[in-house]
Order: C-alpha cells, then structure tokens, then sequence
C-alpha cells in the first residue's frame, strides 16, 4: 500500500541545506528587492561626490573609477589616523560574539554576514589584508584578504543592511561601535561612487533646497497653510504661523518628512496647536525646512554642510536658539556630532523656556532644545491644558528610536508626555525597550520603498516586541518621535501586527490639548471620527414648558 | 486511533526533527542561534517556529481545521516569505513532516490498518500545504500592496494637493483618484 502512495521519502531527499562554505566565499546574489537604487550621476554631481555614472548593482561592471584599489587602501590608512575609534575598532575586536546575535537584520534576515562582528570584519579582513604586515604575508591565515570588486559588492550589500542603531554596541565589552564602522565603509564607498539614490537624492536636494524633497520655499509654505486649513476644520482654531521672521525668540525645525508624509503630517499639526496654545514666539524657516541630515550617512564632511546649514539660518534670522521636532538622526547629529562640527554655537542664548522659566541646561552647547523636552517641561509645570480622555480609545505604546535613546538618552520624558495625554500607556518589554530598542529596521537612509522586502527583515525584531505588548496588553497604537519611524513603522505594522496603527508623540499632544475657542472636538487630527469624543449634553429644556407638556400628555 | 496513540509517544521526536529540519535551511551559525537561543525577544524567528510547529502537531493528532491551521502556518511563513527563500524552500517544512513522521514510526507500523491511518494523516499534511500556498500569497501580496500604498503615503499631501487623490470621510478616506 504504501509503494502505491506518492513518497514522502522524495521530499526527504531534497537537501535543503545551503552549501558550507567559508564566508570569505559566499558571495551575495543582487536580486530586486535585496538592493538598493544606485546614486543618480546628477545627484553626485550636485555636491561634488566622486564619480557620477549611471549604474546598476546588478551589472557586472560598476564602473569602478582608476586606481580605485589605491582610492580605498588611502581612504582607510587616512581614516585610521584621524579617527582613533576607528583604529581602535579595527584592532581590539576578540570575537567574542556578544554581539553576534543582536542584529535586528541578522535576526530577522538570517544571514550571518549582517551579525556585527562579520559585518565588521567584511573591512577588518581587508584592513588586514592590504593594510598589515601579517595580514600581506599570511591573508586568509591571518584574516586578511585583498581588495576586489567582489569584495565592493559584498561592502555595498551589507554595509547597506546596517541602519547605525548602535544596539550591538551596548552588548561589547570592549564598546565597539559597528556603526563607526559602517560610516567608514560607507565614506569608502562613496569614494568609488557607490551609494545609494535614496540617500544621494535627499543630500542633493537638501543642500540645494533646504529639504529632502526639494521642495520650493512657496510650496513648503502652501504645505504647511494646507494643515492649517485641516486644523481649522477639525479643531476650530485658526493658526497663522510665521516663516522666516527675523527677530523671532525661537527657530522651529521639524524633519520635512513631517510637512508632505503620513502620518508625520499629523504630527506636524501637533506642534502648531502647541506653539499656538502657548503664545510661543517662534518662526519656520523655509531655507532650513529640513532637520533630517542623509549627509550622515554619507560622509563626516557632508553631514558637516548639511547640518551648518540649521545654524546658519539661525544666525541669519537673529533667534536665541532652536526647537527641534521629532526626528532621529537629527538629534544623533546634533547631540552627538553638532559642538565639534559646527560649534560653538556661541552666536545663539542659552535655551530658556519662555513659558516655564526653566533653562535647558543640557542644551548649553548645540542651543538646541527637543521637542519632547519642551513639551514634558510645559506639562511639569502645569501649562497645557490637556483632556487625556480624546486619546481613550487608544492603547499606546512606545518605540524608542535608535538615535534619540541609544543615541540621546531621551528616554522619559517622551513616556511622561504621553502619560499625561493619554489614559492607557503601556510600555513593551525591557529586552526591546531604552537602550535596548530594536531598530525600526529601515534607519540610515535604508527607507527606500525598493528595499522594503528587506526592511520587513530588519524591522522584524521590533515587530514582535510590538505583537507582544498587542496580545498581552491590547496596545494599538505605536507612537514614536523620529520622521522615519513614523513613515517605515506603518508599513512594518501593517505587514506584521495589523491592528496597531502609528503615530508621533505631538500628534496625540495635539489630540489632548483643549485649545482656546475651540469648537467640538468630533474629529481627530486625521479627520477621523474620534470614538473617544463625548458629545456636551444637550441644553435641558425649561421646566415650565416640560411641566406643560406632561400636562398635555396627561390630559390625553 | 492507534497511529495517534504511537505518535503522542514519539511526539518529542518528530518535534525536534522537525525544527532541525526548519532550522537547517539556515546557513550553519544562524540555525545554531535559532536552535539555542531560547527568549522570545532575542530569538523571535527560532521561538515562533518552535511554538507554531508544536500547535501545528497538536493540531494534526485533533484533526485538521483549515480556520485553526491558519493563523499557526501563517506566523511561520510570515517570517520565511520575506527572507531569502524560493517559495518552495519557504514550504518544504510542511511536506517534510511526512517524512519525519514516516521515518519515525515505521518499525511500528505492522498492519494495513496502521498504514491507511499514515496515508489518512498525509493526506491531512497534504491539506495543511495547500493552505500554506494561500498564506504565503497573501503574504507576498502584502508586500506589494504594501509597497504601493507607500509611495502614496510618502508624498501624500503633495499628491492631496495635486488633486491625485482625493478624500472621503470614515476609515477608508483615501482613495485613489487616478481613474
């Protein structure tokens, strides 16, 4: 009987097992969907990066500029000696592999190359191998091998699957930073011309226009009149904001992401009910329309340009300081970056909150205040006038993103702001919360629709940290404070937890705060229907006329 | 039925061979990872397939449910439909189950009836694959309707403002004006 059956003994015969073979001789497969969009010549061209062609990953001839060999070996030796992380990086690592599994991508992607300590050694073999006395004489023997335009691709592939999140560094005992590590490959790479349209695009744009998407300075404005037409709609206030007004107290700069993306637009809405409802004397600038800097993932020098840029509008302007909004990679760069770059900032004041009193301290050197910061100061000292009960049909939960936690240590004040604007806050589990945050898994300019099969991958971690806290304590909404978050968690939710929606800090703010002359509050920021509005009672009719009416009745 | 009462006993067994099976279409260090990494957290991929292949088993010896093997497949081909696999590769641990199973308790099959019990709960693995092919298609259309609705979201107030789509009140407000 069983000869008659189709045998199951044939599928037990297909092996399945990938081949084993050294990773030195595993090379990646460039399929659509793995890679992403290789730099436009005119995106390059526009600041002056390194050879502007028009090219494929899948091609087999990337065009690689003369003498790129020599190109590289001299990127390394000079990054080597002018910065003694990286030197350190190259040298220290013993692969003890603490690191090794808490990748989001090697995680979610299995590959092993994406664990941090191979990803690392994709530069350290070559570091070794071109760079090293050993490492020329021994190669593989001593973990050296020497530059190839294979070795390029591999650098391309991988180099581009790490979104600089840092959480392997909080695991090495030693504090290696695989994020430092993939700048450098990632400067290496744009030495050859190889990076990606979506970062070069944005840095082009940028630098030219002020923003990612290159918009105008009439139509950011246009953007930002039509969410006060919503606001209007949906609020009942009016809201006539300034752009780039000389002599104002404050700078605001907000990701641009926030004036044309959803749902960052309803976060946007958030900050202008705020600044509205406090009487704060701040401006727009529509030169600075940008606080997301893709310069950082390009190179130390790019992201210098982009981020002086901010500064100097400040100066131009006249403002005592800046207010910036919810972002991530802006803040990695100012908090960390800004002081040594472009500082000292000594032409701005001391950020003091005009309505609060308080003095912004930590903020001595960049005078550059978060928007979360501000907002849990104001609600501290009893300034907003706030109804949590307009967010009650939401259970919200919170993703630390990468730069402002690992990167800033911002990680109370944005869970005291939404404790005070909404009723049911619950927080997802220590091993993916704080420090230990799981990327979104499309960070470091990686948010390229082309690349989303990827960013499934790499948002997968932080997908399950979210399913839990959905099963376990029904959290619906995952609010965050970073632009790209925003724009990358709704698709990763959507894929993975589809009853959790998103959104940013400001806009639940927005959703509480009881604006003065306001009208009823049927519709939230989205022009959705609030479940949560109640609407006032009806006015109870004289009584009089109710005692007449039950006369009548009675009559009958 | 007997074949039942004989697997409840080997059910260790065939579980563990069914994970290294799964496991084993990972390059070597990550199936290692996958296989010993035991918090949800750290290894979700590893812990979902654990978890999942054991409700697939229970559910398999209660009798097959196409509404209840739903959700079980759907959270291990989630994850293997947008990793670096064919579709087959992303499948094959269903039809291998067969294998395992037969493998398992072949000594102990000694009577036509015990055999037609096998070719009963094959034909039952059979029926689970076949949904696998529909969870792992609604997955990769996710993908792409995922992609295009993103394209929309990323610009949409400059596509709102262009007229390019228009609104419409309630949950669905969005839609599409191009036609």
């Amino acid at each position: 009987m069983a000869a008659k059956t189709p045998s199951p003994e044939v599928v037990g015969q297909v092996d399945h097992h990938p081949p084993r073979k050294g990773w030195m001789d595993t090379k990646p497969e460039f399929k659509p969907g793995n890679y992403l969009y290789a730099a436009q010549p005119q995106n390059l061209e526009g600041v002056g990066l390194a050879n502007p062609r028009t090219w494929n990953p899948l091609d087999d001839d990337w065009q690689l500029p003369a003498d790129w060999k020599g190109t590289v070996r001299e990127g390394i030796a000079e990054r080597l000696q002018r910065y003694r992380s990286f030197k350190l990086f190259m040298d220290i690592c013993v692969r003890c592999g603490a690191c090794a599994d808490k990748c989001h991508f090697f995680i979610g992607s299995g590959d092993p190359k994406n664990m941090p300590v191979l990803r690392a050694e994709l530069l350290r073999s070559v570091y070794r191998g071109e760079l090293k006395t050993a490492g020329k004489i021994l190669g593989k023997m001593a973990g050296g091998r020497k530059l190839t335009e294979d070795v390029i691709k591999e650098w391309f592939y991988y180099f581009f699957q790490c979104t600089e999140c840092r959480r392997c560094s909080v695991f090495c005992p030693y504090g290696i930073d695989t994020a430092e590590i993939t700048i450098m490959a990632r400067e290496l790479l744009n030495l050859l011309g190889c990076n990606i349209d979506w970062i070069a695009g944005p840095v082009n744009n940028c630098f030219h226009n002020g923003n990612h998407l290159g918009l105008q300075p009439h139509t950011f404005k246009e953007n930002v009149e039509y969410l006060l037409d919503d606001i209007e709609e949906y609020v009942g206030v009016k809201i006539e904001p300034t752009f780039n007004r000389k002599g104002a107290e404050i700078l605001f700069i907000t990701p641009s992401g926030d004036v044309f993306a959803e749902p960052g637009i309803f976060t946007f809405m958030g900050y202008l009910m705020l600044f509205e409802h406090i009487g704060l004397d701040y401006t727009w600038s529509t030169y600075a329309s940008e606080g997301g800097n893709f310069g950082f993932f390009t190179s130390h020098e790019m992201m210098k340009r982009l981020n002086a840029k901010m500064y100097h509008e400040a100066k131009r302007l006249g403002v005592k300081w800046i207010l910036g909004g919810e972002c991530g990679h802006m803040w990695r760069v100012v908090h960390q970056y800004m002081d040594t770059m472009n500082g000292p900032a000594d032409f701005l004041e001391m950020p003091i909150n005009p309505v609060t009193g308080t003095v912004f301290n930590n903020a001595s050197a960049t005078k550059m205040v978060h928007i979360t910061e501000f907002t849990a100061d104001l609600i501290k000292n009893d300034k907003l006038n706030l109804d949590p009960s307009q967010n009650d049909h939401l259970t919200v939960t919170f993703h630390d993103s990468c730069n402002t936690s690992r990167g800033m240590g911002l990680l109370e004040e944005p869970r005291y702001v939404m404790n005070k604007v909404c009723n049911n806050f619950v927080d997802m589990a220590p091993q993916v919360t704080r420090e230990n945050t799981f990327c979104c898994g499309s960070g470091s300019g990686l948010n390229a629709g082309e690349y989303l099969e990827m960013r499934m991958r790499g948002g997968l971690p932080r997908a399950n940290g979210v399913k839990r806290v959905h099963e376990d304590k029904g959290a619906n909404m995952l609010a965050c404070v970073c632009a790209i978050d925003r724009a990358v968690l709704t698709p990763l939710m959507e894929y993975w937890v589809p009853d959790v929606d998103c959104c940013g800090v400001s806009e639940l703010v927005g959703n509480a705060l009881v604006m003065e002359g306001q009208g009823e509050r049927e519709y939230n920021l989205r022009g959705e229907e609030n479940p949560s509005y109640v609407p006032p009672p009806e006015p109870e009719e004289p009584e009089g006329e109710g005692e007449a009416e039950a006369g009548e009745e009675g009559a009958e | 039925m007997k074949l039942f009462t004989i697997l409840a006993k080997h059910k260790k067994a065939v579980l563990k061979k069914w994970l290294d099976s799964i496991v084993e279409s990972y390059p070597q260090e990550t199936a290692r990872f996958l296989r010993n990494k035991k918090d949800q957290f750290a290894n979700p991929v590893g812990y979902t397939i654990e978890v999942e292949t054991e409700h697939l088993f229970d559910l398999l010896m209660e009798g097959m449910d196409r509404e209840k093997v739903t959700p079980y497949l759907d959270r291990i081909i989630r994850i293997r439909a947008i990793q670096d696999f064919t579709p087959s590769q992303a499948l094959y641990f269903v039809f291998a189950l067969k294998y395992i199973i037969r493998h398992q308790v072949a000594e102990e099959i000694d009577s036509d009836a015990l055999e037609q019990e096998l070719v009963d709960l094959e034909a039952s693995i059979d029926m689970m694959a076949l949904v696998a092919f529909e969870v792992y298609m609604a997955c990769r259309e996710k993908i792409y309707d995922l992609r295009a609705k993103e394209i929309q979201q990323n610009a949409y107030l400059l596509l709102r403002r262009a007229e390019l789509i228009v609104e419409k009140p309630g949950k669905d407000r969005i839609e599409d004006n191009a036609n």
